[in-house]
């Protein structure tokens, strides 16, 4: 596993995302190697929000993702308020309308399931805090299909119920403070052979 | 659930991409079902879905039913459309059209107007009002169309559950609603039921994006959501439909995640209101 050279990292959110995020986003430098797809669950009229907060933020590109858009590195994509985001096998973006999975639009495990299809064992998925149990089916997925999966150690998380829906679906899944998530995220762009090549 | 070694995983994996693939071959070929040009993750998704809810062990079994058996595809094709809308969805959208649209479709004697993909009904019956509301129903002949006939079935029959429209009153009402949405249902049974007047200027039908052709000529066309789940060359097709379908100036009003940007017609249309995704067919 530890040949694969990692292609994209998906993270979902729920209750106290903002403050989580805020500890890993701005930390990343411009020059970020990898794509960074995020799902968080947002009131479905609270217009592109989201990216809007983070890009005055961040030094790396944040986007609010549009459909049939091609993944690129070094971009986090939020997706959009009331649209499931899902990746396709040509590492494009897509949004869909279906129904909303554990009462959420978009939903953590829609993007989890598609983008552990698309990535395999190159997918790195991350669950944060959270109050319901929304990403625990997708990081399965991902880790069945060879990825790497990290959860947001419980207590210090503002929400609890998600990161433990998660450990206990996916008991192989590295729990991590916050900081070692960012640590590690860096780590991941440091060692990334896409350093400094991209177009 | 036991553990599969990463290779089992990544290979039953592939079986299933061979699967869905010949699934979608076989309904095109049996049924004329088009869904091969889908956008891939949302269908293999949900064919996972009615797989498991349908109690298939793998997507081959359920092929072999649905080609032998024709009844089971009105029960995959429930989960292959995806049937998710509200009356008046997206408010500022019908606030564009009531103040960017309308003045313009005012100055002709008639008008047809496209719900395109009309799913289950809602957005045809935020139209039917609307019309109403700007008095201009009774020169307009409404078309409906959907691939799927159970939908259309329920759009005739214009019934929704009753705590939906809570939601439906006030989107309506944010809309720049100039009635009251009671006006236009009748509350029984936990169910609202659409006025049957409101259907009197509407043609329901049969028709697929994918396969079918230009059936008439129309002053607007509202496709909202439809287009997401193609991919590129058959959201181009469809959009040269709708352009092909189009008056001189007629509208075409997308999803608000949907544009013309990428698209091969994208020179045959202005924006009117881009945020709300209101286009406008150019004159060449």
């Amino acid at each position: 596993m530890s040949d694969t050279v990692p292609q994209a990292i998906v993270i979902g959110a729920s209750a106290g995302a903002l403050q989580a995020l805020s500890a890993l986003l701005p930390l990343l430098p411009a020059d970020y190697p990898l794509p960074i797809l995020i799902v968080v669950h947002i009131r479905p009229d609270r217009d592109s929000v989201l990216a809007h907060l983070f890009q005055s933020k961040c030094a790396i590109r944040v986007r609010e993702a549009d459909d049939k858009e091609p993944i690129q590195p070094g971009t986090v994509y939020f997706a959009p308020p009331d649209y499931h985001l899902l990746v396709e096998q040509d590492h494009t973006l897509s949004l869909s309308s279906e129904e909303p999975v554990f009462f959420s639009r978009p939903s953590i495990d829609v993007l989890f399931e598609s983008a552990a299809d698309a990535y395999g064992e190159a997918l790195t998925g991350i669950v944060l805090t959270g109050a319901n149990e929304d990403g625990a089916a997708g990081l399965k997925t991902i880790v069945d299909a060879g990825g790497t999966a990290i959860v947001q150690e419980p207590q210090g998380a503002y929400a609890t119920a998600m990161p433990e829906a998660a450990i206990a679906r996916c008991p192989q899944a590295k729990i991590m403070t916050i900081e070692d998530i960012s640590a590690h995220l860096l780590d991941l762009g440091r060692n990334h052979p896409g350093r400094n090549s991209r177009s | 659930m036991s553990e599969e070694p990463v290779s089992g995983g990544l290979l039953s994996e592939r079986v299933e991409d061979i699967e869905i693939h010949l699934l979608l071959e076989g309904l095109y070929r049996r049924y004329h079902y088009d869904f091969r040009n889908y956008a891939q993750a949302s269908i293999k998704r949900r064919l996972r879905q009615a797989r498991e809810q349908l109690g298939y062990r793998s997507i081959s079994d359920l092929q072999h039913d649905v080609l032998h058996d024709p009844d089971m595809l009105p029960r995959l094709l429930s989960y292959l459309t995806v049937q998710v809308s509200e009356v008046f969805r997206d408010p500022s959208y019908f606030k564009a059209i009531r103040e960017k649209v309308i003045p313009h479709l005012r100055t002709y004697p008639s008008l047809r107007i496209w719900i395109a993909g009309c799913s289950t009904g809602e957005e045809l019956y935020s139209f039917v009002i609307l019309f109403r509301e700007e008095g201009l129903e009774q020169r307009t002949l409404f078309y409906a169309t959907d691939i799927n006939q159970d939908a259309l079935a329920k759009a005739e029959a214009g019934i929704y559950d009753l705590e939906r429209f809570k939601l439906f009153t006030e989107n309506h009402r944010k809309s720049g609603g100039k009635s009251s949405l009671s006006d236009y249902y009748t509350a029984a049974y936990g169910k609202g039921a659409f006025d049957k007047s409101l259907r009197n200027r509407v043609v329901f039908s049969d028709h697929s994006l994918v396969t079918d052709a230009v059936f008439a000529e129309m002053h607007l066309i509202s496709c909202r959501n439809v287009l997401i789940y193609f991919d590129r060359p058959l959201q181009d097709r469809a959009v040269g439909l709708f352009k092909d379908s189009l008056a001189r100036k007629g509208f075409l009003g997308l999803g608000s995640k949907e544009s013309l940007r990428f698209s091969e017609h994208a020179g045959s249309f202005s924006e009117l209101a881009p945020g709300d995704k209101i286009y406008q067919r150019l004159d060449r």
